[in-house]
C-alpha cells in the first residue's frame, strides 16, 4: 500500500526536519495552518514567495522549516528586510513570520510604519505571550498578572492589544485568532493570499508558549488548547462584554478587511507621476 | 572614461549622481544633517527613473531596507552622518554576515552624541571599519573632493558587487557641501554573479578572495539566507568550531586578500622625502597645499593621501618610499586615528610620526597650520 505524503511536506524541508520547537509547541499549529492554506490554494510549491522572519522561536518556522526562499533577518528587522524585498521584487509575495517580542517590542516601528504605507506584505504574529527563545521574559503582550522571570512578583504593566492598534492604521487587513481556531486562521492565510492579496495584511494567533506559559501553569497542551476554546470568543461578543470581564477573554476574528490598493500600486501611480512631471 | 556632462554640483549630489551612474535603483534614507541632500536627490531621480525611493521610519529600517532590496538583487544604498550611522552598524554587520552588497555613505560630522551636526569631522573611521559586533570586515573608500564623491561611490557599487561586501564612502561635511565642478564620466559597471556553476554554494568559496554568486530570489533554489553562523548552503550551525571559524576567515579573506583591488593613494612628490604628510579627506587638500609650501621652504615634503581606508595594511603605505622620512605628520579632523596605522607603518623605520589634529566649529586644519607643525618637529 502507498502511504500518501502528508499534504504539508512538499512545503517543508524535510532533512532539517524534525523542528527544533518544545514538544507540544503550538508553532506546529501555525505551521500546519500555513501548509493546509497552500495545499488547498492548488499552490505546486513556494518559489514564488519569500518568506521574512526575524529573532525568535516562531521566526524559525520559515527558517529553516519551509521551502522557499527565506530571510532570517537581525532580531526586530524582518519587516523592514521584507519591505527592501517587495519593493526590489514586487513580482514575489513575501510573507513575515515573527512572534511579539520580534513584531510588537524590537520591531514595532517597523510593524506600525509598514501598516501605515499599506504595505504589501502578509505578517503573521505569533504571539506565545513571552519572549520564548531566551526563557520566558515578559513581552509586550504578556498579560497582567502573569509571573515572569523578568517580573518575578507578576506583571503590572499593561500589555499591548497589537491588532487593534493596527486596526487603526491604514493596514487592509487585520484578523486574530487562538490556535484553537484552527480552520478559521486556515481560512485566513487562504483570504489574505488570494481575496485580500493586496496591502497589508496581519494575522495575530494566539499561540502560548508551551514552556514558559503552560507548563509554568501546571497545564497540559491539551489542557491549554480547551481553555482557549473556551476564552477565544467571536470579537462582536467580546465587544459586547463589560470592560471589567474583557480581561478574561481574546475576541478573536477578522477585525478589518479591506481590498484597497497598496503601497507597491501607489508606488507605480507615483513613478508614472514623476516620469510625467519636470523638475526644474 | 566618456564625460558625459559637467556641473557645479556638492559632494553630496555628486555621491548621488555616482551611484545611479553604477546603476543604483534602491535607496532608503532617513532624514539627517549633513547627509540629506543625497536623499534629496535620489528621492528626484529615481522615481522618474523607474526605480524605488523610500523615505524610511528610522536608520535601523533604511539598513535593513537597503539589506532586503541588494538580497533581492537590487543596486541598493543608503546616506547618512554620525547618529544615523551608528544605528545602522548591526544592519550593516548583518549585510557582511548574508554578503549582502550595498553602500552606505556617512557624511561625517562631530561627534559624539549628537555633536554639531552641520561642522565636519573625521571621527568615524573606527567606527566604519569596526563599529559591529564580532569579526567582520568590510570595504571604506574615503573621497576629498565632489569629483571623488561621484568617482568614489561609483567604484563602491562595483567593488560592493564584486566582492558581495558592504561598502562604507566616508565623506565629511566639507565635501558634502562644497560645490565644485564635477565630471560626470561614464561608470563601467559590475553586474552580480548571480549563477551557480557546479561545485558553487551561495554561501561559500574554495577560493577565498573569491565571493560565491547569488541566485535570485524566486529562482527555485530556495535560498536560505540567515546571519546566523551557516554553512555553505545556508543551514544554520551554531555550535561547531569548523563552520564558523571557516565562514569569519573567509568573510575577512575576501576583503583582506582584495587589497589589490581597492581605489590606490595619491603619491605626490619625491620617495624620499624628509617630511611624507598622511591624510584622507577634506583635510587632504590642506595636507596637499602644505607639502607645496614646505616644499618652497625648502622642505623636502611628500603627500601620500589615501582613498582606501580599509582594508588598509600598513606595509601598503610604507611602499611609496625609498628610505625612511624624518617626520611623518598625520593631519586629522579627530582626535586622533589615522595616525595609529601611520605609527604602525613608520614608526619601525625609526621616522617621528606625529598627529595633529582639531575638531568642531566648523574649523579646517589649514595648510599654514601643518607647515608650523613639521616646522616646529624637524
Amino acid at each position: 500500500m502507498v502511504v500518501p505524503k502528508h499534504y504539508s511536506r512538499r512545503y517543508l524541508r524535510e532533512e532539517v526536519l524534525p523542528t527544533a520547537f518544545c514538544p507540544g509547541c503550538f508553532n506546529g499549529v501555525v505551521i500546519n495552518a500555513l501548509m493546509k492554506a497552500f495545499s488547498e490554494l492548488g499552490i505546486e510549491d513556494l518559489r514564488n514567495y519569500v518568506f521574512v522572519s526575524g529573532i525568535g522561536c516562531s521566526s524559525w518556522i520559515p527558517s529553516p522549516y519551509i521551502r522557499a526562499d527565506s530571510i532570517h533577518t537581525l532580531h526586530g528587522r524582518a519587516v523592514a528586510v521584507a519591505t527592501g524585498v517587495k519593493l526590489a521584487r514586487p513580482d514575489l509575495n513575501v510573507i513575515v513570520i515573527g512572534g511579539d517580542g520580534d513584531l510588537a517590542s524590537i520591531g514595532g516601528n517597523h510593524l506600525i510604519h509598514a501598516a501605515r504605507r499599506n504595505m504589501d506584505l502578509l505578517v503573521i504574529m505569533v504571539n506565545n505571550l513571552v519572549y520564548g527563545m531566551t526563557r520566558g521574559q515578559t513581552s509586550p503582550t504578556t498579560p497582567k498578572g502573569k509571573s515572569t522571570v523578568t517580573h518575578p512578583y507578576g506583571v503590572f504593566e499593561e500589555p499591548l492589544n497589537i491588532a487593534e492598534l493596527l486596526v487603526s492604521t491604514n493596514a487592509n487587513y487585520v484578523a486574530r485568532w487562538c490556535i484553537s481556531n484552527f480552520t478559521q486562521l486556515k481560512d485566513s492565510i487562504k483570504e489574505a493570499l488570494t481575496k485580500y492579496s493586496r496591502g497589508f495584511r496581519f494575522i495575530e494567533v494566539i499561540a502560548p508558549c508551551i514552556t514558559y506559559v503552560v507548563r509554568y501553569e501546571g497545564k497540559t497542551p491539551a489542557q491549554k488548547v480547551k481553555e482557549l476554546r473556551e476564552v477565544c470568543i467571536p470579537i462582536s461578543r467580546y465587544r459586547e462584554l463589560p470592560d471589567i470581564e474583557r480581561s478574561k477573554y481574546v475576541g478573536v476574528g477578522v477585525l478589518k478587511r479591506e481590498d484597497r490598493p497598496g503601497y507597491v500600486d501607489a508606488y507605480m501611480e507615483y513613478v508614472r507621476r514623476a516620469k510625467e512631471s519636470v523638475i526644474k | 572614461m566618456k564625460v558625459v556632462r559637467r556641473e557645479l554640483i556638492t559632494g553630496n549630489e555628486a555621491v548621488a549622481e555616482g551611484a545611479l551612474a553604477a546603476g543604483c535603483n534602491f535607496f532608503a534614507g532617513y532624514p539627517i544633517t549633513p547627509s540629506s541632500e543625497v536623499m534629496h536627490y535620489m528621492a528626484r531621480e529615481l522615481p522618474r527613473r523607474g526605480g524605488v525611493f523610500i523615505q524610511a521610519e528610522d536608520e535601523l529600517a533604511a539598513i535593513n531596507m537597503v539589506v532586503g532590496a541588494s538580497l533581492a538583487g537590487a543596486k541598493a544604498m543608503t546616506a547618512t552622518s554620525g547618529p544615523g550611522f551608528s544605528l545602522m552598524q548591526e544592519g550593516i554587520g548583518y549585510a557582511v554576515m548574508v554578503e549582502a552588497p550595498l553602500v552606505i555613505v556617512d557624511v561625517m560630522r562631530a561627534g559624539p552624541g549628537t555633536g554639531q551636526a552641520t561642522k565636519p569631522a573625521q571621527g568615524d573611521l573606527m567606527q566604519a571599519r569596526w563599529g559591529r559586533h564580532g569579526d567582520q570586515y568590510l570595504v571604506v573608500l574615503a573621497p576629498s573632493t565632489p569629483q571623488e564623491a561621484y568617482d568614489l561611490t561609483a567604484e563602491a557599487f562595483n567593488i560592493a558587487e564584486l566582492l558581495r561586501v558592504p561598502v562604507v564612502v566616508l565623506s565629511d561635511e566639507f565635501i558634502g557641501h562644497g560645490r565644485e565642478v564635477v565630471e560626470l564620466r561614464e561608470v563601467k559597471v559590475v553586474s552580480r554573479r548571480s549563477e551557480l556553476r557546479e561545485g558553487e554554494a551561495p554561501f561559500d568559496s574554495k577560493d577565498p578572495s573569491r565571493a560565491p554568486p547569488l541566485p535570485p530570489l524566486g529562482s527555485g533554489h530556495y535560498l536560505l539566507i540567515t546571519g546566523s553562523t551557516h554553512d555553505g548552503w545556508g543551514y544554520r550551525d551554531v555550535h561547531s568550531f569548523e563552520t564558523h571559524y571557516r565562514l569569519v576567515r573567509r568573510l575577512k579573506e575576501k576583503v583582506w586578500l582584495n587589497r589589490g583591488l581597492m581605489p590606490k593613494p595619491e603619491y605626490v612628490g619625491s620617495d624620499k622625502p624628509e617630511v611624507l604628510v598622511v591624510a584622507y579627506g577634506s583635510v587632504a587638500r590642506s595636507a596637499k597645499a602644505s607639502t607645496k609650501l614646505l616644499r618652497s621652504e625648502g622642505v623636502e615634503a611628500s603627500l601620500l593621501r589615501l582613498r582606501t581606508l580599509w582594508p588598509l595594511d600598513p606595509q601598503d603605505m610604507v611602499k611609496y618610499v625609498s628610505k625612511a622620512p624624518k617626520l611623518v605628520i598625520v593631519p586629522e579632523l579627530s582626535l586622533g586615528q589615522l595616525v595609529i596605522d601611520v605609527e604602525r607603518a613608520f614608526k619601525p623605520l625609526g621616522s617621528k610620526v606625529i598627529h595633529y589634529g582639531k575638531v568642531g566649529g566648523g574649523l579646517p586644519i589649514y595648510p599654514s597650520e601643518i607647515v608650523n607643525q613639521v616646522m616646529s618637529n624637524l
